[in-house]
């Protein structure tokens, strides 16, 4: 019974909710709109801090058992309570502690991660062209051609360039992306099809 | 002053990120787990403000919607994933949240299938539009792995294969612009902010 009403739940919610999508009654709008939606927002902070204590319990174990690394889980633990007391204490408004860890460590910190992602993207190119197959060479001329038609350098070299970049964009990159997302709405189909009727079941977790 | 330690601050925490361009060392782990942390805990306060507050305190405790209580003890059922023997109760908030899958099933054979089929058969009034029908086919057809890509039938799926080539690389070149200007936005940082070229 443990798995049986969970799953009884999910078949009665999900033939409910595919109905909803074909039936535009009040009744089913106000089931989605005034209950079901409001029900969710209700239950999405105990959620966000089911992922918080989750957090927090693998540094503070780390730390406990003097696992390999844990002085680094200090820095966590510390970034964490230093950051939500200043923003419950003072906010998060303008010249706030809050805002000037925002401004001065945690922006820094995040631009600088993706920016670090430029040099293996180049790597990653490098490697594709030593791949020396037609195939990444095609990858890698779509790609200048796109890189250099979206800054003025390419329209000075020639016009060709920014035309051909409007070209690869609203043709064979249209049809690409489209080609994959109808693969991809007939994926959620049938997983959605699998959730409702019960055939996906790893999101009940383990045990009876 | 204060402006001076934060930009000394982020001046560190930006060259402690670039280190790992050499090999992972103490620093770059120190300010991996500092920005795991503190985007945590800048997190929290804006989770409790605007989610906690308008969607449980205020509706429950000013305006007396009691059947929210139901929703709430729900949220806090999802802590007992944490306990052997009341585990079980965990799945009822997440069966909660899964019901939702079954308006995915006409929602994404809606948009993405039927609508994106829809724009695939146009009249073919030039080219390019021929040309955009090929290539959603032939990568349609590649797809298609219960046939073996051999013969004519492997033919077009090269075809296909050369469309998500093209495909790729402009999405490879926005990410590369993407990443580069954060990197410009990075070095102009060090150079003007910091160090005080330009000034």
């Amino acid at each position: 019974m443990k798995r049986q009403i969970p799953l009884l739940i999910v078949i009665t919610l999900g033939l409910l909710f595919m109905a909803h999508a074909f039936i535009p009654h009040k009744i089913s709008q106000d089931f989605y709109n005034q209950w079901y939606r409001e029900w969710v927002k209700a239950v999405s902070p105990f959620a966000a801090l089911l992922g918080i204590y989750s957090l927090i319990n693998v540094h503070v174990r780390k730390i406990k058992r003097k696992a390999h690394n844990w002085q680094y889980s200090i820095a966590t633990l510390l970034g964490i309570i230093v950051t939500a007391v200043a923003g419950f204490g003072w906010g998060s408004e303008s010249g706030s502690p809050s805002s000037w860890i925002y401004e001065n460590i945690m922006m820094p910190l995040c631009a600088t991660i993706f920016a670090l992602l430029a040099f293996y993207i180049a790597s990653a190119a490098y490697k594709a062209f030593r791949a020396r197959s037609i195939e990444a060479t095609v990858l890698l001329a779509a790609a200048i051609i796109v890189m250099l038609g979206r800054v003025a350098l390419g329209a000075a070299i020639t016009h060709w360039i920014p035309d051909a970049t409007k070209w690869i964009l609203t043709v064979p990159n249209l049809a690409a992306k489209r080609g994959i997302a109808l693969g991809v709405g007939l994926g959620m189909t049938a997983t959605s099809l699998k959730i409702i009727l019960g055939i996906e079941r790893t999101y009940l977790g383990g045990g009876d | 002053m204060i402006e001076t330690i934060g930009i000394w601050v982020a001046a560190f925490l930006t060259l402690s990120i670039f280190s790992f361009l050499y090999k992972d060392n103490p620093f770059y782990k120190f300010a991996e787990h500092l920005y795991i942390g503190v985007s945590m805990g800048y997190g929290i306060p804006l989770m409790y403000k605007l989610s906690f507050i308008p969607f449980v305190y205020k509706p429950i405790f000013k305006m007396h919607e009691f059947i929210l209580i139901i929703p709430a003890l729900m949220g806090i059922m999802f802590w007992f994933r944490f306990s052997r023997k009341w585990g079980w109760m965990a799945r009822y908030p997440m069966v909660f949240f899964m019901g939702i899958a079954g308006m995915g099933v006409p929602l994404s054979m809606h948009a993405s299938v039927l609508v994106q089929m829809r724009s695939a058969m146009l009249p073919w009034e030039n080219f390019n539009i021929f040309l955009i029908f090929l290539g959603t086919i032939t990568i349609l057809m590649y797809f298609y792995f219960s046939k073996a890509h051999t013969g004519l039938y492997g033919k077009f799926t090269k075809i296909g294969i050369w469309y998500m080539m093209i495909g790729f690389g402009a999405s490879f070149g926005y990410t590369v612009m993407a990443r580069i200007s954060l990197l410009i936005g990075r070095i102009q940082f060090l150079m003007y902010d910091w160090l005080g070229f330009g000034h």
